[in-house]
């Protein structure tokens, strides 16, 4: 990481303490913050958020590690989460990943090389009854068929 | 969004200035017609709503939060997202009115990052509300001020738990606390806090606008009231339902236009398996209780797939920390990949079973006492099921 | 005895319950509990493990331990409350009204069980070929409960690798039960913040700061977790076999010197109570063992107190008679290790603040390889100099590349208590059998260093040795108040009016001398923060030890550690210092030989500052 990087992501993350406190409590919030704008929350970025809040990294990688919404990787810019629990795997969930490895060419867990696609399953996303359903970043996707998780892709080319 | 049955909570003409009323009563009114109420926690748990208002109201402290637990995760649960989407005003003010019932300065909605699309719009409602004097200092011209802050879940069932919740807002990882202390004393950051599910303060504005003797003519005299349910799986149409409670599982399925029923899992990936012999059991926190999850399972339908999938679920959304939940269900799902490979006795699944007993009762949290259920209920009714088809 | 502390930092229900007037009854009133059928009294608070302990109840324990904080997370200790539907943990419980407690219920013993059986499911490898065979928990349940198969399997293939990276402690996660017993020593007791759990669900392991190596992550090695790990998930770095290939070799002359807290514990390894002394006996096995010469680190720690009592008071010379103001005042001693690692990370910029002596092991390993080798006439290249030392940070600090004044490393290998247990038990010894024996020439003499291996005792040896040589008469005790220093829980303060100095001292005429004592880095930290802001203006010497209790719970010593026993070892220290005839440094018959024939200039002199002093680095908190 160059310097000047590393100068502005204190920066950020100094404004950052300021705006939510920097009391432990804005943990979360700031991790939260950091992720979604860098797409990860980098080794040295979490050495500053400890500094910050007077903590100690390694209680900052815990918590990051702990959440499955936060990584310490560098990930795809956007992140397609495929329901896998119970009804969207009842209602095809099956037939659904398969069209996504193909069509996005990575299996789940991997980034495409152009970071553009991230490919993971997340647990119950509170659409069971529109399954089989993914979120790519926040926004939700119901009923899908492969046609349609085709369809949907193209959107985001 | 199909919201396909409505009664109290989903019926526009309840919906009052119930804000009003309940600033110009006395804190201690508010939390008596809650109690006479009945209501209990729509989480699942069932704790009485009122006592743990009035439990909070009387511990000692400068400071008290009123958290609303948005981080409806469980398997098959999306009635909370409904609430938030469309009844929006319920939620706020009904948290509100638990703060001031209680004397809390300020609320928290923990949201689940799931759910992180609402965000935007329930902020800007937050807005509004202090613009109208709802929210904020003097909320309508009393004395009384409160404030909500809403925080994001980042993916982590567990954080539904209360206490993993509050661990959450204080920025830890979502642990479950040693109980006692109860958060009702020893909450966020030590202080006294009440933390109900989202449900739970949309049912407490209607009671306060409609009344506790009103309210609890629905619903049977232990669980009074009606309860939101998520119905999902294999039936014509799945949705958002409000029953009232001591609603049969048959009468439910009708309503759904279910068919060829096998089974029905009610309270999601924590609750039980209830085989087609028993359909005539009723919603109720006496019988068969649920935060709102209904799963149905039609004839067709693998019990063993449906099983590892619940599992799988726990094996990674237990939070870590305690034994009998962190490697015991890594046990009973290893135990049903034995069983898919053909490589399983029915005395170890026995075995198992039993493991699951000493782990609804010897784990630290809901979590653990409850991811056994459907291991422990399915088994009972589909061991013969599972086994003779391998 | 020393008082447990919670730091802020643990999480408020791993805190003890704080009974609140008015809300539980009078504090101190006792309520009626029922265990087993049988009617007790506790006080109100008091937790169903600590009231059954206090009536012989045994509950079986893993996460518990009296030196943390809570975690209720094995699950081990549970029980049935009457009116509870699930069990509670018995260590976390408080009891605050009367009730009623089953611990031997069909439900508990079932659970408990079943618990032991998980955690033995994914327990790595087999008794026999584990270093705690036969002083682990894990291992003393399994007995307990009969265990004789592996109900729920049994882990056949490692899923970590044995991070062998550190000079000090060695982690083999697939040991590791997750009791949290090193993360809440790190980051509660000792504020060093090197390990935590992470991840969750069944990929949940203890880790360091980006699963780094232990050894490129902040950590001061001060073992204090693995003094506390119940099982082999944690050890120190042991070097007993290039030891016992030293020994083998007829061409080498190896050394062994012995601090004065090994010898407090040692017996415990072989079945002794706490407090058992030892050091003679030790000195029969070491010979036996094949050792050349056994030397009493007490002598050097008498060297540190001429050279750091002598870097004091000429710091206090530059300040009052020069009025150089850049003198850095309080001095802190640097003889721990463990806290030296944590200055450098912690407080970079307050180096100068250090002693620059050496600790006593570093010291003593100089003097070996130059002046001993002298006298003796041996060539210091065939010189094997071993430390037994009750710390693991020692291996660590004897490996620092700047310890090597004398031309060598200076000191070759740093050995635990433990490990020198297990190399006695090796050599077929039974130590409390063995017939006493004196210490090698030319150092066997003590003075005040014996006590540097209890939490005060350095401040004590210094000050004895100051005020002697100040004024000429031994320090007036019965005028001398230690106090639990104001403001900072867990840190003492002491101080000594000096009055009719010698007329070299005069400058000292009526300063009142002010000490500061501390132990555990939380409370270094404490102390630290406060100099920080510029609060510790009136303060001259202030000591540090990393270990809770000092040297005596060094993370070297024999498992398992409490507060009882640490205060059993101390005393045993301060029994055996009463009875020396010598008590100040300076009168110790071997340090005037080693300053009449060797470092003939004196204390801080030029041959001295090249062997026994030392410089530090600026580590920072920042890890690439």
């Amino acid at each position: 990481m160059l310097v000047s990087e590393k100068n502005a992501l204190t920066i950020e993350i100094e404004d950052l303490t300021k705006s939510f406190g920097d009391q432990r409590e804005s943990l979360l919030p700031i991790l939260q913050e950091i992720q979604l704008k860098h797409g990860h929350i980098s080794d040295f970025a979490q050495q500053e958020i400890a500094r910050l809040l007077d903590i100690h990294p390694v209680e900052v990688y815990g918590v990051v590690t702990f959440y499955s919404f936060l990584s310490t990787e560098p990930k795809g810019r956007l992140i397609v989460r495929l329901c896998q629990t119970i009804t969207c795997d009842l209602a095809g969930k099956e037939a659904i990943a398969n069209t996504l490895e193909k069509e996005l060419q990575i299996k789940f867990g991997e980034t495409t090389p152009d970071k553009k696609f991230t490919l993971e399953y997340c647990n119950c996303i509170g659409m069971c009854d529109q399954g089989p359903a993914m979120l790519i970043n926040e926004q939700v996707f119901t009923k899908l068929t492969p046609s349609k998780v085709i369809e949907i892709l193209k959107k985001f080319n | 969004m199909p919201i396909l049955n409505k009664l109290v909570i989903f019926d526009e003409n309840n919906i009052e200035d119930s804000l009003k009323k309940a600033i110009s009563s006395e804190p201690q009114d508010v939390v008596m017609e809650i109690r006479e109420s009945g209501l209990k926690g729509r989480g699942g748990a069932g704790f009485p709503t009122g006592t743990k208002w009035l439990l909070a109201r009387s511990a000692h402290a400068d400071k008290k939060f009123v958290v609303c637990n948005a981080d409806e995760g469980e398997p098959g649960t999306f009635k909370d997202r409904i609430l938030l989407d469309e009844y929006t005003k319920l939620v706020f003010e009904g948290m509100v009115i638990a703060g001031y019932a209680i004397g809390a300065q300020k609320g928290f909605l923990y949201l689940r990052g799931e759910y992180r699309y609402l965000f935007d719009k329930l902020t800007k409602y937050l807005e509004q509300m202090r613009k109208e004097n709802r929210l904020g200092n003097n909320i309508l011209g009393s004395n009384y001020s409160f404030d909500i802050e809403i925080r994001l879940g980042s993916g982590a069932y567990v954080c539904g738990e209360e206490s993993a919740l509050i661990e959450s807002l204080e920025g830890h990882r979502g642990e479950a606390r040693n109980r006692p202390p109860y958060p009702v004393n020893t909450g966020y950051l030590g202080y006294p806090t009440i933390v109900n599910n989202v449900e739970t303060f949309a049912v407490a504005h209607i009671i306060v606008a409609k009344g506790a003797e009103w309210y609890s003519k629905y619903g049977t005299s232990k669980s009074t009231g009606t309860k939101l349910l998520s119905i999902s799986g294999d039936c014509k149409k799945p949705g958002v339902y409000e029953v009232p409670f001591g609603t049969t599982i048959s009468d439910i399925l009708k309503l759904v236009e279910a068919e060829n029923t096998k089974a029905v899992q009610v309270g999601g990936a924590s609750g039980f398996c209830i085989p087609k012999a028993e359909f005539d059991r009723t919603v109720a926190f006496e019988d068969v209780s649920t935060g709102g999850s209904v799963i149905i399972f039609n004839e067709t339908r693998d019990m063993l797939q449906v099983l590892e999938n619940f599992m799988e679920f726990f094996v990674e959304e237990s939070c870590g920390q305690c034994t009998p939940c962190r490697i015991g269900n890594v046990k009973l799902l290893e135990g049903l990949m034995k069983i898919r490979n053909n490589d399983c006795s029915l005395s170890y699944i026995h075995e198992l079973v039993d493991l699951g007993r000493s782990m609804q009762i010897a784990s630290k949290c809901g979590l653990g006492q409850s991811s056994p259920n459907p291991f422990i209920s399915i088994m009972e009714h589909f061991e013969n099921e599972i086994f003779s088809q391998r | 005895m020393e008082k447990t502390q919670h730091t802020h930092r643990a999480p408020v229900s791993h805190q003890p319950l704080v009974v609140e007037k008015g809300n539980l009854g009078e504090i101190g009133s006792l309520v009626e509990v029922e265990i087993n059928g049988i009617p007790y009294k506790v006080p109100i608070g008091t937790t169903i493990l600590e009231a059954c302990r206090q009536n012989n109840i045994h509950i079986p324990t893993l996460c518990y331990h009296e030196d943390l904080c809570l975690a209720g997370v094995c699950r081990i200790c549970v029980v049935e409350v009457e009116g509870m539907k699930v069990l509670p943990t018995s260590c976390t419980f408080p009891i605050t009204n009367r009730i009623k407690v089953r611990t031997t219920s069909e439900k508990v013993r079932k659970a408990r069980r079943h618990i032991l059986d998980l955690l033995l499911s994914e327990h790595y490898g087999e008794c026999y070929s584990c270093h705690r065979n036969g002083n682990c928990e894990l291992q003393t349940l399994a007995k307990e409960y009969g265990v004789d198969f592996y109900r729920f399997g049994h882990i056949t293939e490692r899923r970590h690798k044995v991070d062998k990276s550190s000079y000090s402690v060695i982690r083999d996660m697939d040991k590791c039960i997750l009791c949290k017993r090193c993360v809440r020593t790190c980051i509660d007791l000792q504020e060093v913040g090197a390990l935590e759990a992470t991840q969750r669900g069944d990929m949940t392991t203890i880790s360091t700061f980006l699963d780094k190596p232990l050894a490129d992550v902040i950590c001061i090695n001060c073992g204090q977790c693995i003094n506390r790990c119940p099982t082999a998930a944690l050890k120190a770095n042991d070097p007993s076999d290039e030891i016992w290939a030293a020994i083998d070799d007829p061409e080498m002359h190896v050394v062994i010197q012995t601090a004065p807290s090994p010898r407090s514990g040692i017996g415990e390894e072989f079945g002794c109570e706490p407090g058992t002394s030892m050091t003679y006996k030790l000195n029969t096995a070491l010979r036996m063992i094949g050792f050349d010469a056994v030397l009493d680190t007490n002598f050097s720690a008498d060297l540190t107190i001429m050279e750091e009592g002598t870097e004091l008071l000429l710091r206090l010379k530059k300040l009052l008679v020069e009025g150089d103001s850049s003198v850095k005042l309080p001095q802190f001693t640097s003889c721990s290790p463990g806290w030296i690692k944590y200055i450098e990370h912690f407080y970079p910029d307050f180096l100068d603040y250090l002693s620059s002596c050496k600790s006593p092991q570093q010291m003593f390993g100089a003097v070996i390889k130059t002046f001993y080798a002298q006298e003796r006439n041996i060539d210091p290249n065939k010189i094997v100099t071993v430390a037994l030392m009750p710390c693991s940070a020692k291996k660590f600090e004897c490996n620092r590349p700047e310890m090597t004044d004398s031309g060598f490393k200076d000191v070759d290998y740093g050995l635990t208590t433990r490990e020198m247990a297990q190399m006695i038990r090796e050599a077929g010894l039974h130590l409390p059998e063995l017939q006493n024996s004196a210490f090698d020439e030319p150092f066997g003499d003590t003075g005040s260093g014996l006590i540097f291996g209890a939490t005060g005792g350095v401040m004590e040896s210094a000050l004895r040795t100051a005020y002697a040589l100040v004024t000429g008469r031994p320090v007036p005790f019965e005028n001398l108040q230690i106090l639990p220093c104001r403001g900072f829980e867990g840190v003492r303060e002491a101080s000594v009016l000096l009055e009719n100095v010698l007329p070299d001292w005069s400058f000292l005429e009526g300063v009142n001398l002010k000490f500061m004592i501390a132990h555990g880095t939380a409370n270094a930290k404490k102390v630290m923060d406060a100099l920080a802001r510029g609060e510790l203006k009136d303060i001259h010497f202030v000591e540090i030890m990393a270990c809770p209790g000092g040297c005596i719970g060094g993370g070297g010593q024999p498992i398992p550690t409490s507060p009882e026993i640490r205060q059993k070892r101390a005393e045993l220290i301060y029994n055996e210092a009463a009875d020396l005839e010598i008590n100040e440094s300076f009168r110790n018959p071997s340090i005037k030989y080693i300053y009449e024939k060797f470092l003939t200039e004196g204390p801080c002199r030029h041959l001295s500052h090249k062997l026994l002093h030392t410089h530090y680095v600026k580590r920072g908190k920042y890890i690439d």
